[in-house]
């Protein structure tokens, strides 16, 4: 009697055990399907689709649409908020992604690390439409320019609310080291990134930004030590709405950002302006990469070609406002555009003064993360 | 069902947490105890020797004993009064202090940063008053405000808990025989609430010496924790090894003040934790 | 004298509500304020509710975290109600280890348990996704369910099922007519805790969380540092009432009920 008892229950264990597994993995694949993101992540290739990743709020969501319908390729759109979240999803291959629109220095990375395969100019007519100068600034971290297709480029400068520092009685800044004025304190935004971060205290000491010499970086980093009582915060995207609120007086951020601030500032007697610093700034352009695992090579391309053109990338210009490098697009922008120095810069002036970042490998880049860690923690 | 076989029951689990907790645990391990090469090291964790990971260490353990501090000495009078007033557990009033703790904590810390901001809620009235802007936030205040104001209802909910346990035989029997409020307080009251308070301190010290949210958001980048130390390591640096090392000696720094903590508490009350 | 002290008292608690809820009091206001400057205010709009409802991030942001709760909760209380059955009735040795190993997550700082979820899935080349927040907060759920249970499984007698196979049950019938009944409230219990501290997770979810895939928590984090738009004040309004309405059905709906049954007799 009692031994079937035992059975029994062990007949129910069992049962029991596997009836939970089968609920836990139903459980999980009813979850899995309940996202579009892991529907991707199932490895065969989806006929038909073109999977893109870029950062966020770096496109006109419309031109999606209209490729869409143009080519009738159906594209899964990802966005990254930071490059450094972006490349181990590249690296580990996670998700497959067929374009995907890192910066420079990223991109130099890449191309290092063998995660990169050329595209096929042949495919790309639109490519004439991107200005030489551009092509040429490209190929500082893609030589012979191969794997990256410009998508927009801007420099890093200083937004000042002209009020603001006429109450304080600030002179206008012209040099990063304006940033240093102990009279704006509390009133500076400053990037909370290592890198331009540390631009801004090289530059103002006259030093590369990519320097790797221990001297050049500590005494960078100590300014920025003796900077920060005087900072308000340090952010990232938050600079833009900051400055819309005048929340602060001055703040470090990218020339794309401008004409959205001056948008939204239109009409409401606040008036911002944009500095590029004496000392010179960085320089940096986002491209279009194809990783070396794509596997619809032949639609990233369509796609490329698709934002190279004129019209498209007029639109996209008007839309996301970081500077176009499609000298077709400026053709059908208005005057007004082209004339804003901020947004379009002198590109031969800047380039004397002016660099872009270089991927410095991981001994490098420790030198940086170690140093801003102290800034950071002081 | 007090039968050998239906131990066997609990065989899922056991594959469960050997998968996800104790195998994790082991990885944090071995690259928190591996350099870049794979070669087993200490310097990891020696790195809370340098002076940008101990600092914000330290800052971290002063905040968060600062701010369960400020808690207990919100939460214990108004347990007191809770439990003077003979409020039940299922009474509003009391379902009022805990709510708090179901509502999404980012959002009320998000709440603090409208209010502190430059332009935010409080200057907006000051403004009003005509009286001169303030510089609240992205100061120490402003991440030990969040903090109290995120983990209160943890401190609350235990300390009620354990003085609606004291019989008010106890307490009555203490002034017959002529002790004052005082003593009464400190020989009966805070002796007997000492489970309470231990559930309390360690739910709201843990989480507060290792938020980096908090810091964040209402610290502007400027008042940087050992949390945020981390989360850099992790999310910006991609440093495992160092990340991880520093992670394991803040777990240390968790476990010694769970076993200082838990030391005053001899009674070992099943409900520790008592969260509902 | 004691009216002074009950003014005393009542001033205390006023003043302690008022700490509790001016922040998300404020937040509900901003939500109807048709300019975005959180200094003044520029008349009455419902416009961010529906800018937040078009939202396809929000949305689905929303959705995850709730899908994420609700299945995280469901699988930790069978996997954990299950468990405690089986570890009840094991050896002391066994059942200390276990439920030594099943307390970890809890008393370890929630950064740790995160960072080492992480490690352990990128390890293992388990790319980070819905999955991943799933597993990890299934693991960090379990232990509310076990403790919830746990007293439950202790205090039911091996007596009444052993009665009910006597008596001709089968072992399936026996466990959900009898046993589970039994252990019920401490079923519920642990279900319920286990939603919310799912709910409410910001930590580790940002830990486990892969590129493209937000919970509610998360999404905050990372508007905030891009910027925040009112939409966050209508969610948050949204968010604060449904937790409200839910916490006050399931603390006083059964009570109030029963009273109603109780008039209706």
């Amino acid at each position: 009697m009692k031994d079937i008892l035992i059975k029994n229950r062990r007949r129910f264990a069992a049962g029991a055990a596997g009836l939970l597994v089968i609920v836990g993995i139903s459980a999980v694949a009813a979850g899995c399907g309940t996202t579009e993101k892991d529907i991707e992540e199932i490895p065969t290739p989806v006929a038909n689709t073109l999977y893109v990743y870029n950062a966020g709020e770096y496109i006109d969501p419309e031109l999606i649409d209209q490729f869409e319908e143009e080519t009738g390729i159906n594209v899964v759109y990802d966005v990254f908020e930071t490059l450094e979240e972006m490349y181990p999803v590249i690296e580990a291959g996670g998700v497959i992604y067929d374009c995907v629109c890192p910066s420079d220095y990223m991109i130099e990375k890449m191309i290092e690390n063998n995660l990169l395969q050329e595209y096929d100019p042949e495919k790309i007519p639109n490519l004439q439409y991107i200005g030489e100068d551009y092509m040429k600034m490209a190929s500082q971290f893609d030589p012979g320019n191969k794997y990256a297709v410009p998508y927009t480029w801007g420099t890093v400068g200083i937004l000042y609310n002209t009020r603001m520092l006429d109450e304080l009685g600030v002179p206008y800044p012209t040099k990063w080291s304006d940033l240093w004025n102990p009279a704006l304190k509390n009133e500076i935004l400053m990037q909370d990134s290592v890198r331009d971060a540390f631009m801004v205290a090289l530059k103002k000491n006259g030093y590369s930004c990519n320097t790797e010499n221990p001297g050049e970086l500590d005494k960078a980093m100590q300014d920025l030590i003796d900077q920060k009582p005087i900072v308000q915060a340090y952010v990232i995207d938050q600079v833009r709405d900051k400055m819309i609120g005048e929340e602060a007086a001055v703040g470090v951020i990218y020339s794309g950002e401008i004409l959205y601030v001056q948008d939204e500032l239109d009409g409401s007697g606040i008036d911002v302006e944009y500095c590029i610093p004496e000392e010179g700034t960085n320089l940096w352009i986002d491209a279009w990469v194809i990783p070396k695992n794509a596997r619809n090579k032949e639609y990233a391309e369509k796609w490329i070609d698709f934002l190279c053109r004129p019209d498209v990338a007029a639109q996209n210009f008007e839309y996301i406002t970081y500077s176009t490098p499609n000298v077709g697009a400026m053709e059908l922008l208005d005057e007004e555009y082209l004339e804003n120095e901020a947004v379009f810069p002198d590109t031969s002036e800047l380039l004397k003064t002016s660099e872009f970042y270089h991927y410095l490998g991981p001994a490098g880049d420790s030198l940086y993360n170690n140093r801003w860690k102290i800034v950071k923690s002081s | 069902m007090n039968n050998k076989a239906s131990r066997y029951l609990a065989g899922p689990y056991v594959v469960w947490i050997v998968g996800f907790i104790v195998i994790p645990l082991l990885t944090i391990l071995y690259y928190g105890f591996t350099s870049d090469t794979n070669a087993f090291t200490l310097s990891n964790l020696m790195e809370i020797r340098r002076w940008e990971n101990y600092r914000p260490l330290y800052r971290a353990l002063l905040l968060s004993a600062g701010s369960t501090i400020v808690c207990f000495l919100i939460a214990f009078p108004l347990a007191m009064i809770l439990r003077e007033n003979k409020f039940s557990r299922g009474s509003f009033i009391v379902f009022i202090f805990i709510l708090p703790m179901w509502m999404n904590s980012l959002l009320r810390i998000l709440a603090w940063q409208t209010l502190l901001e430059r332009k935010g809620v409080i200057n907006g009235i000051l403004t009003t008053l005509h009286l001169p802007e303030q510089h609240l936030i992205n100061t120490t205040a402003a991440v030990m405000i969040g903090m109290v104001y995120d983990f209160l209802p943890f401190m609350i909910l235990p300390l009620y808990n354990a003085l609606m346990k004291i019989d008010d035989n106890t307490i009555n029997a203490a002034y017959d025989l002529g002790a004052s409020f005082w003593q009464t307080l400190t020989k009966i009251i805070l002796p007997l609430s000492v489970p309470g308070i231990v559930s309390g301190v360690t739910m709201v010290f843990v989480p507060a010496l290792t938020t980096f949210a908090i810091s964040n958001m209402l610290g502007g980048g400027k008042i940087y924790l050992i949390g945020n130390v981390i989360e850099q390591e992790f999310m910006q640096d991609s440093d495992w090894h160092q990340g991880s090392g520093l992670s394991l000696v803040l777990m240390i720094f968790v476990i010694v003040s769970m076993l200082i903590v838990n030391h005053f508490d001899d009674h070992k009350d099943s409900e520790r934790g008592g969260i509902m | 004298m004691d009216k002074l002290k009950k003014f005393a008292s009542d001033c205390y608690l006023a003043l302690i509500v008022l700490f509790m809820y001016a922040p998300i009091a404020t937040l509900m206001v901003l939500s109807f304020n048709s300019g975005r400057s959180r200094a003044k205010w520029s008349g009455f709009t419902t416009d961010w509710y529906l800018e937040m409802w078009a939202d396809e991030t929000i949305m689905a942001a929303l959705r995850n975290t709730v899908i994420i709760a609700f299945l995280s909760a469901l699988i930790a209380t069978v996997l954990g109600t299950i468990a405690a059955i089986g570890i009840n009735n094991m050896k002391s040795w066994s059942r200390n280890t276990i439920m030594s190993i099943t307390n970890i997550p809890m008393l370890n700082a929630d950064i740790v348990t995160g960072i080492s979820l992480m490690l352990c899935f990128i390890a293992f080349r388990i790319s980070l996704g819905f999955h991943t927040i799933l597993i990890a907060h299934i693991t960090f759920n379990l232990p509310y369910v076990i403790l919830s249970v746990m007293p439950k499984v202790r205090q039911s007698s091996k007596d009444t099922y052993e009665a009910a196979l006597d008596l001709g049950a089968t072992p399936t019938q026996a466990f959900f007519k009898v046993v589970l009944p039994e252990l019920m409230p401490g079923v519920t219990s642990g279900f319920m805790l286990a939603f919310t501290m799912s709910l409410d997770d910001f930590i580790i979810t940002h830990f486990t969380r892969g590129a493209g895939i937000d919970t509610i928590s998360t999404l905050v984090y990372s508007q905030v540092r891009k910027g925040i738009s009112p939409t966050m004040y209508a969610l948050s309004t949204v968010i604060f009432i449904t937790v409200f309405v839910i916490l006050i059905m399931g603390n006083y709906a059964p009570e109030w009920l029963e009273k109603k049954k109780g008039k209706a007799k």
